[in-house]
């Protein structure tokens, strides 16, 4: 079994915000998270799959192909958006990079090409946080 | 005359922004500014670079001490934007596009005046790791 990654990008506002609490319960649980104005950040998106590589081509899968997708299907509806107002898969949700990566790996593990299968998902928030999700 | 060395100190921050020119219609702003004119606002995690040229204090062996610097970039700096949604919450904005270059001098006129004028000052601002800005340039 071979596990070939992709990397992609975003770049989206949101905040951490219940708002069935106070706003100083929201401020005392999520601190700074809680702006109410938002606030954003350069996401790093690595899809991972897997799979055994292909006689013909050598290929798990076509790395392009599958940018395509990851981009089509996910990174088109977050970039340069804010993933509490504007993303369909996450309304009615916390926007936490948790409940994010949930969100991403539904948005892709049936459209993975045949011949892979999607292994992992890891969304970097910062370069000191990230989420991972192996389904 | 002391040896002349840039000491540099590296902080972040996480922000909203959007770009738009309230003088202009809204097909204009779209068409100049494309995705970064969504009207929700998007966000970076912004990472800047100050850095400070001067002499070697004979005393210290310091250009400045970066425990200082540090703690000026993160008072005027940082905790005024981190977190923050650059447009509504920080009052420079108010009237000024927070683009890439407009942020980099406006956090190099915040910091100019709290530094020795005998010191040379720098801003390097990096929006994404892709796209970053100097000033002076």
């Amino acid at each position: 079994m071979v596990y070939l990654t992709r990397v992609e990008h975003f770049n989206a506002a949101h905040k951490l915000y219940n708002p069935s609490w106070s706003k100083e319960k929201n401020d005392e649980v999520f601190g700074k998270c809680a702006n109410e104005n938002w606030h954003g950040h350069n996401f790093e998106l690595f899809v991972t799959v897997k799979g055994v590589p292909s006689p013909d081509t050598g290929f798990i899968v076509d790395a392009k192909h599958l940018s395509a997708i990851i981009k089509d299907r996910v990174v088109e509806k977050l970039d340069h958006r804010n993933l509490n107002l504007d993303v369909d898969f996450m309304q009615g949700k916390m926007a936490s990079i948790e409940n994010l990566v949930l969100g991403i790996w539904h948005e892709l593990k049936h459209h993975i090409p045949s011949g892979a299968e999607l292994h992992c998902i890891k969304l970097v928030e910062t370069p000191r946080i990230y989420v991972e999700y192996y389904g | 005359m002391g040896r002349r060395v840039a000491v540099s100190r590296h902080e972040h921050f996480n922000a909203a922004h959007r770009l738009n020119n309230p003088d202009w219609d809204e097909e204009r702003n779209q068409a100049v500014f494309g995705k970064c004119n969504l009207p929700h606002y998007h966000g970076h995690n912004y990472e800047i670079i100050v850095r400070v040229t001067g002499e070697i204090d004979p005393g210290s062996g310091y250009v400045m001490d970066m425990k200082i610097l540090s703690d000026l970039v993160k008072d005027h700096v940082v905790e005024r934007f981190d977190h923050r949604n650059l447009n509504e919450d920080v009052p420079e904005f108010r009237t000024l596009n927070p683009s890439a270059e407009n942020i980099v001098v406006v956090i190099h006129d915040i910091l100019r005046p709290l530094i020795d004028p005998v010191l040379d000052l720098k801003i390097t601002l990096y929006e994404t790791p892709r796209n970053f800005v100097e000033y002076p340039a």
